[in-house]
């Protein structure tokens, strides 16, 4: 996202476009399970149990976490760039900064609630 | 007076897709950390879960979905415009995302406790 | 019976100039080009404006008329009209040489960049081309080329004004109608030329020019063939 080849700019729009197909499907589940989830009411206790111990939720939210850590900074590289004087340089270092923080943050979570041992 | 070439369907659907875009990107990092109190501070968690049933965060709770809907079917369209070629029918395309994303909005609102 | 003033709000002078209103008196049949052509010829003879044909196939009097880009000799009065004004512009994005004259180089310059030029691939001696016109990508290239250049589109697409270096939707619609063009042999270097931030790939398909060229064309439907055929140029390595 630093390099500003025409090469570069291509493959992101490609990720961007990707990331956006993968994310169409995960959103999908996420608000289904959410609503459903709602219904029985959500406290820590219930996400603990709904994903601790169940490798089927973490890989899904690790690929739900790497699609929205690609698609959100390549989407706010375009808006910066369009609605800003920041060089193309720093805006892909602001959004690169931004993906990993995500990443980062999402990664501590869902290994945090996989491992949690759920309250009897 | 002014007219602007801004007055179309199309443009208000660019609009409403940028807009949900960076709201989303300024949600997601909020959302993650909260969550991450499931891991680190449980009783917080549901003390902040208690206080989000009320009324009017529920409310807001429903323009993040409907902002979540709005982003996700018009980015369908988009799709659909560029890689199957769909040129024609764009402004009701504009309208059913629309539609189904307040149509999404409602469902989550019915079923927030 | 009293006669009906319009009230003519014309820009004058160059980016720093300002609006100088005229009344014109209304007629039954009036094109915005009548009002102008009268402000010049009976009211202020320094105003200048460009025109040629006066009957909608050259695409010379594009001007921003009441915030929309758009043919002056093909805009009856009627139609334009808000209340007894009409406000008339020069073409956005367009450095202003003076009054309603804008600088077409940035345009026709990025024409070129987008490689916008047929690359032959036979000789004089060879045979004609048999290129059917119910050929699929004949079609597609028959769409986009009643092109005359007039800027409409140009002016009315917010990413031209976001990012001086964007090539815009009519050199990007005539990339398009190359690509189509089954005798020309320049796609490679045509398909890097359109990739990237500066070409299509920056199209957010708000699609301003599909609604406002006098032409009826679809520069959005080209650039979306653009990017499908850079994307997999990028797959195959040949970016």
């Amino acid at each position: 996202m630093i390099q500003n080849t025409v090469r570069s700019e291509t493959w992101l729009w490609l990720a961007q476009r990707t990331s956006a197909v993968v994310l169409a499907v995960c959103i999908a589940v996420h608000l289904t399970t959410m609503i459903i989830a709602m219904q029985g009411g959500v406290s820590t206790a219930e996400i603990a149990g709904r994903i601790s111990g169940n490798p089927m939720w973490l890989v899904f939210y690790g690929i739900f976490l790497m699609a929205v850590a690609i698609h959100a900074p390549i989407g706010m590289r375009t808006v910066l760039l369009e609605s800003t004087s920041l060089s193309a340089k720093r805006v892909g270092l602001l959004t690169m900064l931004l993906g990993l923080f995500v990443f980062v943050l999402g990664v501590r979570t869902i290994l945090g609630l996989y491992q949690m041992v759920p309250a009897s | 007076m002014k007219q602007t070439h801004r007055n179309h369907p199309t443009y208000w659907a660019f609009l409403l897709h940028r807009i949900s875009g960076v709201l989303l990107a300024i949600f997601i990092p909020v959302h993650l950390y909260v969550l991450s109190l499931a891991v680190t501070d449980g009783a917080l968690l549901d003390e902040f879960l208690r206080w989000s049933s009320t009324p009017i965060v529920k409310l807001m709770e429903t323009g993040m979905v409907v902002m979540l809907a709005a982003h996700l079917t018009g980015g369908l369209r988009l799709l659909g415009l560029e890689f199957l070629g769909w040129v024609s029918w764009q402004k009701t395309m504009v309208a059913l995302s629309v539609g189904i994303s307040l149509a999404i909005g409602l469902v989550f609102l019915l079923n927030a406790d | 019976m009293t006669e009906e003033m319009l009230q003519v709000s014309v820009w004058k002078g160059d980016a720093k100039g300002a609006f100088v209103t005229y009344e014109v008196r209304r007629q039954e049949n009036q094109t915005v080009l009548d009002l102008v052509t009268h402000i010049q010829r009976h009211i202020d003879p320094g105003l200048s404006y460009r025109f040629a044909c006066r009957v909608g196939v050259c695409g010379s009097c594009a001007m921003t008329v009441n915030g929309k880009a758009r043919w002056t000799c093909r805009s009856h009065v009627s139609n334009v009209v808000e209340d007894g004004r009409i406000e008339i512009r020069p073409l956005e994005s367009l450095p202003i040489v003076k009054d309603l004259v804008v600088d077409m180089t940035d345009f026709f310059d990025k024409w070129a960049k987008a490689k916008g030029s047929f690359e032959p691939t036979c000789s004089r001696n060879d045979e004609i081309a048999a290129v059917s016109p119910s050929d699929k990508k004949r079609r597609l290239a028959d769409a986009g080329i009643e092109c005359i250049g007039c800027g409409v589109c140009y002016a009315a697409c917010d990413v031209v004004r976001w990012k001086p270096d964007y090539l815009g939707p009519a050199a990007m619609n005539r990339a398009w109608t190359l690509v189509n063009d089954v005798r020309d042999g320049g796609n490679d270097e045509r398909l890097r030329a359109v990739a990237g931030d500066d070409g299509c790939l920056s199209c957010h398909s708000q699609q301003g020019c599909v609604e406002r060229c006098p032409q009826k064309l679809n520069p959005t439907m080209a650039i979306a063939g653009l990017k499908r055929e850079t994307i997999k140029a990028a797959l195959k390595g040949k970016l």
